[in-house]
């Protein structure tokens, strides 16, 4: 372990066992993490997934209350509801004291995407569950004070649908500047790009949604943009982002981002192809589905894995640092004198 | 919040809001005269009433406590090293022949054994225990190019602290001392500090579920006393006092050494305009920050939290704007 040049190899971090990586020159305690590896579970994993859904569906909804697409606005709504529920117990399930969710209410703290995060959340749920309410006004008899609240209830639940539709990309995107507002090797760094991918994948998510309640132009049209924004951001973050682009495509989270890009593919061409077929768009619908959670797993492993292996923390860190001395400039340099910048000649 | 809260030069208690406050205090972490003893570990987990962290044999030399955690607010880390780069202060003695400390320590119980003439040799066996002669020691040349490094490590009570600007309780505060503290009773275990610290110090307990790290004995200073570690410290290797003073103090301790010859020597955590506008706790360092398993140049993450909420807008506008493109032109 001990070489002559006084250099460690980070051996036990993990990162020595994979021949195509070349093997990085940088010095470690022990090979052992710098920063710590997050104590996130994959239910922070799922809840990106249905915090997503959530928004996707809610743009669904209000898409077609805006176009009179009853079956769309209801379908949008009541994966809203489910997605909602499911991301509430997600998270509070991952608290170390889950019993004292409410603290995250006791401040708004505009440094903590997870505080902004939580007021979105809890704004979203509101809106989202008056629209959802909505619904249910028709069942309600049409006298007295309850046929008041049956008169009120659609225009109010409108309101409340745009409103969540308003809230639903702010919902969808906080979750990327959670995670590169850490200093998680892999996720800090890809920042300008994660929240495209969270964006897309929520898009595509919501438009799946869509296709499973049977086949429709505006579906088909978010699932290819939502599926496209996804794809193209993400690989902007497994290949513009240099060593700590390395994770994106490595071991567990590779594999779940490869099967997110043949599953978002797949949705996306299946929404346009059988854009006439009702099972050929469940389907396509599926594939966005599992596309999505199969992105949101390999996103958040690929932080893990670069936490846990100190080379994805020193080696940027190292490589900035000796760019900052050479760029101190020498007071003995002899002034370079100045040439003239001849432009390059124009092949003939 | 002012201009610089984010990032750059400031005073973190005016910034969070004291009116006033004392000066500013720290440790300030000789690491070239750490005998490496452990009593600033014991002392803290003493008074602070910090639980087990387990009882691992790591192989890691004299380290087993391994690293900072939710149940070590202090750590000494042990490195065996060749100083075959010269360190100064022995340059010009004779040395013996480069060594691997962990091979040499696995033969010496068989030398041992042997030069007795014992009809153990066969049977000795390496435990893993560190030895307490240097490795390569020859009588021609009584020093080796073998040294040890020793390091207590602490929470560095960031002047921009990343687990302070992330947790969305409250939970952590700036106290008037310009530390970084827990609220025990607050916090619920989000997690988002551990993920927010540049330097992996702030850790969750697993069967407590909350955020723990070192307070600076936040109970002791407001009394007047020294943290725990600092007064349990035999050589002086962890200090306590203003801030200010440390950092004069410890810019005249590295002169000294690079006057003596320790040529290594640098300070760690005093530029009040690196990426964390400077440590609360620093180091004097004889090695690169990593091979004391610190980042070498770490920033706060909140550094770039503008850049990251325009990107997060752009991209939620690109989403509302799809949606738009998606139900354009169809009205039932």
């Amino acid at each position: 372990m001990t070489q002559p040049n006084g250099r460690k190899r980070g051996g036990g971090g993990g990162g020595g066992d994979r021949p195509m990586v070349p093997k990085a020159d940088f010095q470690s305690y022990y090979g052992r993490p710098i920063v710590r590896p997050p104590v996130w579970t994959h239910d922070i994993a799922i809840y990106l997934f249905t915090g997503g859904l959530a928004a996707g569906s809610a743009i669904l909804a209000a898409g077609g209350q805006a176009t009179g697409d009853v079956v769309l606005r209801r379908a949008g709504r009541a994966a809203t509801m489910g997605a909602l529920g499911a991301s509430a117990f997600f998270l509070i399930k991952d608290l170390g004291r889950p019993e004292r969710f409410i603290n995250m209410l006791r401040v708004i703290k505009p440094t903590s995407a997870m505080s902004i995060g939580t007021w979105i959340l809890s704004g979203f749920g509101g809106v989202a569950g008056v629209a959802a309410a909505a619904e249910f006004a028709p069942l309600l008899p049409s006298y007295g004070a309850l046929g008041l609240v049956r008169r009120v209830l659609p225009p109010v639940g409108a309101v409340a649908g745009y409103g969540a539709a308003a809230l639903a990309p702010g919902l969808a995107t906080y979750t990327a500047v959670l995670f590169s507002d850490t200093a998680v090797p892999s996720w800090n760094a890809v920042y300008p790009d994660l929240p495209f991918v969270f964006a897309g994948s929520a898009l595509a998510s919501g438009a799946a949604v869509g296709l499973i309640a049977g086949p429709n132009r505006p579906s088909v049209r978010l699932a290819a943009i939502g599926a496209a924004l996804e794809l193209a951001a993400g690989h902007r973050c497994e290949t513009a982002y240099g060593l700590v682009s390395e994770p994106y495509t490595t071991g567990r989270a590779g594999k779940y981002l490869r099967a997110a890009r043949w599953l978002n593919t797949a949705g996306a061409i299946g929404a346009v192809v059988g854009r006439r077929s009702r099972v050929v768009s469940a389907l396509a619908g599926t594939a966005l589905l599992a596309g999505s959670l199969m992105t949101r797993f390999g996103v958040f492993q690929a932080g893990v894995e670069s936490a846990k292996d100190p080379k994805y923390t020193v080696i940027p860190q190292r490589e900035h640092l000796d760019s900052r001395k050479v760029n101190v400039p020498t007071p003995a340099a002899p002034p370079t004198p100045s040439t003239p910048v001849v432009p390059p000649t124009p092949a003939p | 919040m002012g201009r610089d809260s984010l990032y750059g030069p400031i005073d973190p208690a005016t910034d969070a809001g004291y009116t006033d406050p004392p000066p500013r205090v720290g440790f300030f972490t000789d690491t070239s005269v750490c005998i490496g003893c452990k009593a600033c570990e014991v002392a803290c987990k003493t008074w602070n009433a910090v639980p087990d962290d387990g009882f691992d044999l790591l192989g890691h030399s004299y380290d087993n406590t391994g690293g900072l955690s939710a149940d070590s607010w202090r750590h000494v880390a042990f490195i065996e090293q060749p100083s075959s780069h010269g360190h100064g202060a022995f340059d010009g003695l004779p040395v013996g022949p480069p060594v691997d400390a962990l091979a040499a320590a696995s033969t010496a119980g068989n030398a041992a054994a042997s030069t007795a003439g014992g009809t153990a040799a066969s049977t000795a066996q390496f435990l893993g225990m560190p030895m307490t002669d240097l490795p390569g020691r020859v009588n021609e040349a009584p020093r080796t190019d073998f040294r040890w490094l020793m390091m207590s490590n602490v929470c560095k009570h960031c002047t921009h602290a990343g687990c302070l600007d992330v947790c969305p309780t409250g939970a952590l505060f700036r106290t008037e001392f310009g530390t970084v503290v827990v609220q025990d009773d607050i916090c619920n275990g989000c997690g988002y500090c551990i993920s927010g610290c540049p330097y992996g110090v702030i850790d969750r307990r697993a069967d407590d579920g909350r955020a723990w790290k070192c307070t600076l004995c936040y109970d002791r200073i407001g009394d007047g006393l020294e943290p725990a570690c600092a007064k349990a410290c035999p050589t002086e290797s962890i200090q306590f006092g203003e801030l200010d003073e440390l950092r004069e103090r410890a810019a005249k301790r590295v002169e000294t050494l690079q006057e003596q010859g320790v040529t290594s020597a640098r300070l760690y955590g005093n530029d009040p305009s690196d990426g964390v506008g400077g440590d609360g706790a620093f180091f004097l360092l004889l090695d690169e920050p990593e091979v004391y398993g610190l980042p070498p140049d770490p920033h706060v993450p909140t550094r770039d939290l503008v850049k990251m909420w325009k990107r997060a807008g752009l991209a939620a506008l690109t989403m509302a704007a799809t949606a738009v493109v998606a139900f354009a032109g169809r009205r039932k």
